[in-house]
């Protein structure tokens, strides 16, 4: 597929979620997001690249409704999907007490499922981030990894048509972030769902996107939007091939303006 | 996987245990060395002697006070987790509610004990005194810990829509039995002294039958063995409170509370 035919197909996929003049002010006046528009596509890995404070994990907890925009309007396709979003933390953020089985029943509990009637899906989701047989161990049993991906499996259990995710390995090693990177492009294979990603890491956005908006400081300009073919094998070799090079280099690029453009 | 459960270390019962019997083996020696007479310090083995020769006497007033301590215990417990609980509801109701724990707290509890004997039948008012020292630490911790929670677990709570009960049930509450469960310890503990304190107001009028009671009692006799063994239960009394809610803190938190980690580390 050639650069125009990418970008073509995916702006033809229908948009899950459009953000219109979205602006985002705290009480102490800090402007965090002005005037920004982005459409999130149905099936695609959007990453959410910038410098700190850029306004990127602002962006995701508009989208998944934990904070308010203050201008711009935020529309969704169906309000099924709405209420039907899943989010990875920065942190695992799982509830110390409880179980695995019981931080990923979480969301569905609060659905008003019983145990007896969620526990298929649980151990499903469980399953698909290798944490079956660690079911009945607490939080602090496990790994960093291992924490993670219960909350990635949290937020899948509800069967979420999109996810998002901010910055979910950025406290794991390389090793443990490698594996979580494929064990997601897998995860996204097998379910399909849309993923918002929010990284600092060009070589994560350029591993795991199929599109990477990078943003500016200056309240969430938006400095480029890189497509990238769905079609391209992830793997080891993508991590040494030219096209995963170029794809580098044009965020870094991009990456560097955001950051020149932040600096006063 | 899960850790099994661990043996109490050495450290910590060994070494406090001989400290306090090199403590009493040197008060022994010093009294015996130096021929102190009873009625200025008592040994430890007349200590020890008084304690069994006067166990039905001691002992029925330990029970006593010790049927007091867990009244208003219980008592306090239940009124300062409610009334934390509404405090976390509304800051209206923290604001007006607040200020009167608080000043209750900071007034002596010796200088309420009077007034409250003059309204009160003994019985009542050294319940009453016991409850409200009781009563501020479980308050406080409690409504620190509900107000303490995790803001990624909000978030969390905030994403699935979870109702007000939902949240409280699965997080606020949960979150806040370590904050509960120290207001308990200190407050086990402050029952006690609140009762004490009481009983002695009551006894310095001639009224009550608890321990402190004794030790007035004792006091006006020049009994000074039988004042050492009714502050030896009082003491041991304290310990076994503060244990048992050290113990029930540790079962409840041991797994994943960084506290009760600490302790098996």
């Amino acid at each position: 597929m050639t650069a125009f035919d990418i970008a073509d197909a995916q702006r033809t996929a229908q948009a899950l979620v459009s953000l219109r003049g979205v602006g985002k002010t705290f009480p102490s006046g800090l402007v965090a997001l002005a005037d920004y528009d982005l459409d999130v596509r149905e099936g695609e890995t959007l990453t959410l690249l910038g410098p700190s404070g850029c306004g990127k994990s602002t962006v995701l907890r508009l989208i998944a409704g934990l904070a308010r925009p203050t201008a711009g309007s935020i529309d969704w396709r169906t309000p099924r999907i709405e209420n039907n979003i899943g989010f990875v933390f920065q942190d695992a953020t799982l509830l110390p007490w409880a179980s695995v089985f019981d931080n990923v029943f979480l969301p569905l509990r609060l659905g008003g499922f019983s145990r007896e009637s969620a526990s298929p899906r649980v151990n499903e989701a469980l399953a698909h981030v290798g944490l079956l047989e660690f079911s009945r161990a607490l939080p602090r049993e496990l790994s960093g990894g291992m924490r993670m991906r219960c909350a990635i499996a949290r937020a899948l259990v509800t069967r979420p048509a999109l996810i998002m995710m901010d910055e979910p390995f950025a406290a794991l090693d390389e090793v443990t972030r490698f594996k979580l990177n494929d064990d997601l492009l897998a995860l996204k294979r097998r379910l399909g769902a849309t993923i918002v990603f929010v990284t600092h890491s060009v070589f994560e956005a350029a591993y795991l996107s199929t599109r990477i908006v990078v943003m500016s400081r200056r309240a969430g300009r938006i400095i480029d939007d890189i497509r990238i073919d769905p079609e391209l094998a992830r793997d080891d070799d993508y991590r040494t091939s030219n096209s995963f090079a170029d794809i580098c280099r044009r965020g870094s690029l991009a990456l560097r303006v955001a950051i020149e453009e932040a600096t006063p | 996987m899960i850790p099994k459960r661990q043996a109490i270390p050495w450290r910590d019962i060994g070494v406090p245990l001989s400290v306090f019997l090199a403590t009493l083996a040197l008060w022994e020696g010093l009294v015996r060395w130096k021929n102190i007479p009873t009625y200025i310090l008592p040994a430890p083995s007349v200590i020890l002697a008084t304690l069994i020769q006067d166990r039905e006497l001691l002992f029925s007033s330990l029970l006593v006070t010790l049927g007091v301590t867990f009244e208003a215990f219980v008592i306090a417990t239940v009124c300062g987790v409610a009334l934390a609980l509404l405090i976390a509801q509304s800051k209206w109701l923290e604001r007006a509610l607040l200020p009167f724990a608080i000043a209750l707290q900071v007034t002596p509890i010796i200088a309420i004990a009077p007034l409250l004997l003059v309204y009160l039948q003994p019985g009542n008012a050294v319940l009453v005194c016991a409850f409200l020292v009781a009563f501020f630490p479980i308050l406080s911790n409690t409504s620190l810990g509900l107000a303490s929670v995790d803001f990624g677990l909000r978030d969390l709570f905030d994403l699935y829509h979870a109702s007000p009960w939902q949240r409280l049930i699965y997080l606020r509450l949960p979150s806040a039995l370590p904050q509960f469960l120290t207001g308990l310890r200190i407050g086990g503990g402050l029952a006690l002294v609140g009762a004490i304190v009481a009983e002695l107001a009551a006894g310095a009028s001639g009224q009550g039958t608890g321990l402190a009671y004794r030790i007035v009692e004792a006091g006006f006799r020049l009994d000074i063995p039988r004042m050492f063994a009714a502050l030896a239960l009082i003491s041991l009394s304290g310990l076994a409170i503060y244990g048992a809610l050290a113990a029930l803190s540790h079962v409840l938190l041991r797994g994943w509370h960084e506290s009760a980690r600490a302790q098996d580390a």
